[in-house]
């Protein structure tokens, strides 16, 4: 055989291959992976195309029922007119709808100022409003203004803002928080478990035991501590969350350290005179990432659990900023005259877990050994 | 005796898998009849089917397998009969065995616990009455000291007790049937020449039939009135053992038949220098000790035991497990803390420590029994293969390394353009070659082959014997080899050592070794391993 001919090599199939083709088929995993994905395509680009800013206030429209339909509606638009008139202190003619755009008439007993339209501006209902066809003697002022149409998907809450809004912004918070401290949890429990097992001896009992005080501490007095020292911010979050989580992560990992240790393919590379780094960056780590893939699925919902409990409690993201967990919070004490404010968001939040166990399961089957 | 009613009758027999790669058939249109009180070996490859035959007729196939056609047990066909009324017939009338006794008992029950339950589910008799039932068969399995191992769990008993217990199991409701699959291969081979005298005298006490499934035809020529030869999922040959033997009609039986390791290794030139030499080899664990534990207690794994291996000879280091043949290669090789002195090329090694041992590391390579084991399964060939060139030649370029590693594996002849897949890719001798080529990369002087053919089927340790004497003869590799399979050891070494318990009751030439042995304990394993017979 030629030495280039031998170069020439065909493809393997690895394991991540054979786990990605398992996962694939299996349908529960998939519809979880895809909704999962649009969830995080929707909170990361809904915001932006949504109409409403999620800290927008529409005074007139405080706790809305969710609904297709635009406001304001017809009833309304007499209410807000004559609530900008009475504002303005004038009187209301008659006023008629034109193609979508308003016409009205004031008067008052003394000349009427031009600057009055901002009043009507400032209602949710209208909008560039301008004076046209004053009297000449000043006292009767003819208005026209833009209706301002807006729709609430899923309502606004309790100081009138866009409840869609505002549960994608949460969504934002809670996946990232999600990720973010699950990846930290994940890249620190695995380097601490690894190393500790693969060590052995004295250091895994010493490394072991400072894991055994963090958990003994109690979480949420931990976490009242960092926020009364440190103040509410949402690094800290990351701190609280990802300081506890990556406990469990570091405990797996070593007890599949442990067992890997004994593998005749690590001994075998200890006697080629592999070094231990060596040894822990090629054989050990690269082993473990099944499991670790695994829990780390499960691990992101549990995370989002633990942000949005935080937050009920109020220690977690502060307003205008929310989370799931806070939205869940402020809907719970709504729950007998808007309950909208307590479904959405409870929908979103259990779908994504939902679709996230589910995934987490669908891994476990695919790289499950075992069923090979 | 053979019978004249079939108890089983298996007809057109299909068994697929739906696997990833599409559908694979496992057997292949498979007839077979088994009378009581017959034996049937069927015999075959590992992947050749055997198993999965009997796996499919017991309802046990995995998830994605499916089997069809016809296996008539006395005129009910089992394929078509539910999970509950098969539950009915097997473990009561057919019964099975397994190969590895260290899995197949529940390690959180008693073996009487184990025993009993099953006795009261079929029989529907009290718990004392079965009580009782599971004494005698523990004394008809010949364990020694029945009531006191009623009460003993799997983990103190030892691989040769377990399965007896696993036979006491099967035999404890009187089955027509017993299907025992490999059931000695894990086995040491005097503990292997037990138990199938062992299954011998239970199979005409009881006049069941007995189907035996093996890789080995050593054993079928000691118990089988007929045998089946089976072959990629197809049964090429059938008939009575002895016709099989005397005159096999299909290639492919003769082929089994002549798969013994043959040859003898020519011996190393006469003054060749030491390179490796070991003097009163001590390795000892010690037990307990604890705070609360029983004394500490010195177990001496290795006691005692020097050698010294010259250049181009292979050393056979042969004892059954837990003998410390192993034990002594890893102290010899300092992969373990041990007592005494190790020499390499004459250097003193015995006081260095990891560290100082890694530069050397490089000359003193190791093959592991395990194929399955030893390769890390999320590395390709070629990296597993490359690994020691990346430690010791840390500046050779990657594609260097790759054509390295590609010549390697030519070596021990894999085709190199496979180096890209993984280890779950290849069979178990191909794993087994590049476990070879993993450790002869680095062109090392001494190679450890802790029983490298004692995993795989017969046809292909003779491959890889032979490789590995070609191997040994291109690069002038001295070799310790460390095997129970004594027919492996003649083929391979120039001197053998007998260890037991630590020790080494003798050692010799080869040929005086197998010709005329000494010790009681040599003359034991020669007769269990060559004829298949226990001597006391």
């Amino acid at each position: 055989m030629t030495e280039t001919a031998a170069l020439a090599a065909i493809k393997g199939r690895s394991l991540w291959g054979d786990a990605w083709a398992r996962l694939t088929g299996n349908r529960a995993a998939v519809v979880g992976a895809v909704y999962l994905l649009l969830m995080i395509v929707a909170c990361v680009v809904g915001p932006w195309l949504s109409p409403h800013g999620f800290s927008t206030i529409y005074r007139d429209y405080v706790r809305v029922p969710p609904s297709l339909e635009p406001y304001p509606r017809s009833g309304m638009i007499a209410q807000s007119l004559e609530a900008a008139a009475s504002r303005a202190r004038v009187e209301l003619g008659e006023w008629r709808l034109e193609d979508g755009r308003l016409i009205a008439h004031v008067r008052s007993s003394r000349p009427i100022d031009e600057r009055i339209t901002r009043y009507f501006d400032r209602t949710s209902a209208f909008e560039n409003a301008a004076a046209e066809g004053k009297s000449p003697d000043g006292t009767e002022l003819t208005i026209r203004a833009d209706i301002e149409r807006h729709r609430f998907l899923f309502g606004t809450d309790n100081v009138g803002r866009d409840l869609f809004t505002r549960t994608l912004i949460a969504g934002r918070v809670s996946l990232s928080i999600g990720l973010l401290a699950g990846f930290v949890a994940v890249v620190i429990g695995v380097l601490y478990g690894a190393t500790s097992g693969f060590l052995g001896g004295r250091i895994d009992e010493i490394m072991m035991r400072i894991v055994d005080i963090l958990y003994s501490l109690p979480f949420i007095f931990f976490v009242i501590m960092l926020v009364v020292f440190f103040g509410r911010n949402f690094v800290l979050m990351f701190l609280a969350v990802g300081a506890v989580l990556w406990l469990d992560m570091a405990r797996i990992v070593r007890g599949q350290t442990l067992s890997l240790k004994r593998q005749e393919f690590v001994q075998a590379a200890d006697a080629l005179g592999v070094n231990q780094a060596g040894i822990l960056r090629r054989h050990i780590i690269p082993n473990t990432l099944g499991p670790v893939v695994v829990y780390m699925t499960l691990l992101v919902p549990q995370v989002i659990i633990l942000e949005s409990f935080l937050s009920f409690l109020g220690l977690g993201v502060q307003e205008p900023m929310s989370s799931w967990g806070v939205l869940i919070s402020q809907g719970a004490k709504n729950i007998g005259t808007a309950n909208w404010l307590l479904i959405f968001p409870s929908f979103f939040l259990t779908t994504t877990l939902f679709a996230l166990n589910f995934i987490g399961d669908g891994l476990r089957d695919a790289l499950d050994p075992k069923d090979r | 005796m053979p019978g004249s009613s079939p108890i089983l009758q298996i007809r057109g027999l299909n068994v697929r898998f739906r696997t990833l790669d599409g559908a694979v058939e496992a057997v292949k249109d498979a007839s077979l009849e088994v009378s009581s009180g017959e034996t049937v070996a069927v015999v075959g490859e590992s992947g050749s089917g055997k198993s999965q035959m009997m796996m499919a007729i017991m309802g046990l196939l995995a998830r994605n397998g499916e089997a069809k056609g016809v296996a008539a047990y006395r005129g009910v066909d089992l394929l078509k009969l539910s999970a509950r009324q098969l539950n009915d017939i097997r473990g009561r009338k057919i019964t099975m065995i397994f190969q590895e006794p260290m899995t197949s008992l529940d390690p959180l029950y008693t073996i009487g616990d184990q025993l009993i339950e099953p006795i009261v589910r079929h029989q529907q008799v009290s718990a004392a009455t079965a009580g009782s039932r599971a004494l005698e068969l523990l004394d008809l399995v010949r364990i020694a000291d029945a009531k006191r191992r009623m009460r003993s769990y799997p983990y103190e008993l030892s691989g040769g007790q377990r399965q007896r217990v696993m036979i006491a199991m099967a035999i404890c409701n009187n089955p027509d049937l017993l299907i025992a699959d490999e059931p000695t291969t894990a086995l040491d081979v005097t503990i292997q020449a037990e138990i199938l005298a062992l299954l011998e005298d239970l199979q005409k006490r009881l006049g069941m039939g007995l189907v035996f499934i093996t890789h080995d035809l050593g054993i079928v020529r000691r118990i089988a009135d007929r045998v089946c030869v089976m072959q990629l999922g197809r049964i090429v040959e059938q008939g009575t053992a002895d016709r099989i033997f005397e005159a096999p009609g299909h290639p492919y039986t003769k082929a089994l038949l002549e798969a013994e390791p043959e040859g003898r290794k020519p011996p190393p030139p006469k003054g060749s220098p030491t390179v490796l030499e070991g003097r009163r080899i001590r390795v000892s664990f010690s037990i307990g000790g604890g705070l609360l534990a029983p004394p500490r207690v010195e177990l001496h794994a290795v006691n005692d035991v020097s050698l010294s291996l010259q250049r181009g000879q292979t050393i056979g280091i042969v004892g059954e497990s837990g003998s410390g043949k192993s034990t002594l290669a890893r102290a010899l090789l300092k992969l373990l803390p041990s007592e005494g002195i190790v020499r390499f090329t004459g250097r003193d090694v015995s006081r260095f420590d990891q560290k100082a041992m890694r530069p050397l590391r490089r000359e003193l390579q190791i093959v592991f029994q395990d194929p399955f084991g030893s390769l890390s399964p999320r590395l390709t060939a070629g990296q597993i293969v490359s690994e020691g060139l990346l430690v010791h030649e840390p500046s050779l370029s990657s594609t260097e390394r790759d054509r390295r590693a590609a010549r390697a594996l030519a070596e021990v002849q894999i085709d190199p353009a496979s180096r890209n897949r993984y280890p779950h890719e290849f069979s178990g001798g191909q794993r087994q070659r590049i476990a070879i080529a993993r450790a002869i990369i680095l062109k090392p002087k001494v190679v450890v082959l802790d029983e490298p053919t004692s995993a795989l089927d017969r046809q292909v340790q003779k491959q890889i014997v032979a490789l590995l004497r070609e191997l040994q003869e291109t690069h002038d590799l001295s070799y310790l080899f460390i095997s129970h399979d004594l027919k492996v050891v003649r083929a391979m070494a120039d001197h053998v050592m007998v260890m037991k318990d630590g020790k080494v009751v003798e050692e010799g030439a080869t040929e005086r070794i197998f010709e005329e042995p000494h010790h009681p304990y040599t003359r034991r394993l020669l007769a269990a391993a060559l004829t298949g017979e226990t001597v006391n």
